[in-house]
C-alpha cells in the first residue's frame, strides 16, 4: 500500500498527514507542488492542511493550478484515492475534484477547537471502520471552512449519499452542517475537521484513526 | 492596457465581512446603510489589444471562483 502526501509551499499539516497514512500501514512519499508526476504505485494522495501560498487570492485557488494538481486530477479520474484535509478541502473544491466552495466562517473568527462530528455514511473507502450515526470528536482549525453549494449540489449530494461528516453543534455556518463530502465515485473525501490531530493516545483522542483503517483495510481487502 | 476585474461574492451568499462593516458603520453613527458587500478589486497591466474574452478566460480558470463570486471587467 503506497500513499503520497502533496507539499505546497505553506502547507502545515503534511507530516501530521504523513504519520496518520504511515501508522495505518502506508509506506508514504512527501511529493512536491512543483513535481508533474506521482510516483509509481500510488493507492492514495493526501492533500494536507495549512495555507498553501499563503492562501493569496483565495484558499486553495493558486495550489489548484499547480504542477502537481494535473497529476493529482489524473490519478482522481483513474480512480485512484484522494484524501483532502482543511485547505486539502478547499483546494479540491478549488480543483473541482469536489463540489461546492469554503466560503469565510459565519462568524468571520478563525476556529480553533475540537468538534462533535457524526459518521453520515459508512459506503465509503474512508468511513468503512466507523459505525452509521456515531459520534466522534476531532479538531478544527481554520477561517474558511463554511461550506456552500447550490440549492442543485446540494441535493445531489444528499441523494446521493455523499455527505460523509456532519458537524453535532455547526461552527462555522456550514450549509446542512456539512464537514465532509465525498466525490461521485466515492474515492474522494474532502474534510475540513482534521482526523490526523486525533489518531494516536498522545493527541488526546483517537477518534480520527478509523479514518486511515478504514482506507488501509479496504485495500488489504482488494 | 490596464484591465480591472472586479470580484464580488454572489447575491445570495452570505458575506460576514460585508455585514461586520454594515454594524462598524451603525456604531460610528452612519445611519441608513442597509447593506454592505465586500469584493475585490484586480487591476492587470496587459499588452495591448488583449481582449476581453482572454481577460474573461482568466476570470474563470484563476481570478474568480464561479461557484460562489461573480466578476466584471473594465477594460482601458
Amino acid at each position: 500500500m503506497k500513499a503520497a502526501v502533496i507539499v505546497f509551499p505553506g502547507s502545515n499539516c503534511d507530516r501530521d498527514l504523513a504519520v496518520a497514512f504511515e501508522q495505518a500501514g502506508f509506506e508514504t512519499k512527501m511529493v512536491w507542488h512543483k513535481d508533474t508526476d506521482l510516483p509509481e504505485g500510488i493507492d492514495l494522495v493526501g492533500v494536507p492542511g495549512g495555507f498553501s501560498y499563503g492562501d493569496y487570492l483565495r484558499c486553495g485557488a493558486i495550489a489548484a493550478q499547480s504542477p502537481i494538481a494535473k497529476a493529482l486530477t489524473k490519478h482522481a479520474e483513474r480512480g485512484g484515492f484522494v484524501y483532502g484535509v482543511c485547505n486539502g478541502f478547499q483546494i479540491l473544491t478549488e480543483m473541482r475534484l469536489l463540489p461546492g466552495a469554503l466560503l469565510q466562517n459565519a462568524g468571520i473568527k478563525y476556529i480553533c477547537k475540537p468538534v462533535g462530528l457524526r459518521v453520515e455514511t459508512t459506503d465509503s473507502a474512508f468511513t468503512s471502520d466507523y459505525s452509521k450515526g456515531q459520534e466522534i470528536t476531532v479538531p478544527v482549525a481554520h477561517h474558511e471552512g463554511n461550506y456552500n453549494a447550490s440549492p442543485e449540489t446540494l441535493a445531489r449530494l444528499q441523494g446521493e449519499d455523499r455527505v460523509a461528516f456532519r458537524y453535532t453543534d455547526n461552527p462555522n455556518g456550514s450549509l446542512d452542517d456539512i464537514a465532509g463530502i465525498l466525490s461521485e465515485n466515492r474515492r474522494v473525501l474532502g474534510m475540513m475537521p482534521h482526523p490526523e490531530r486525533m489518531s494516536e493516545p498522545s493527541h488526546g483522542g483517537t477518534d480520527g484513526a478509523a479514518l486511515f483503517s478504514s482506507i488501509a483495510s479496504g485495500l488489504v481487502s482488494a | 492596457m490596464r484591465a480591472t476585474v472586479t470580484v464580488m461574492l454572489k447575491n445570495g451568499v452570505l458575506d460576514p465581512q460585508g455585514e461586520a462593516i454594515r454594524h462598524a458603520l451603525g456604531a460610528l453613527g452612519f445611519e441608513g446603510v442597509e447593506g454592505v458587500r465586500k469584493g475585490k478589486v484586480i487591476e492587470l497591466d496587459v499588452a495591448d489589444g488583449t481582449t476581453e474574452a482572454q481577460i474573461e478566460e482568466m476570470c474563470e480558470k484563476l481570478l474568480a471562483n464561479t461557484v460562489i463570486e461573480s466578476y466584471s471587467i473594465a477594460l482601458g
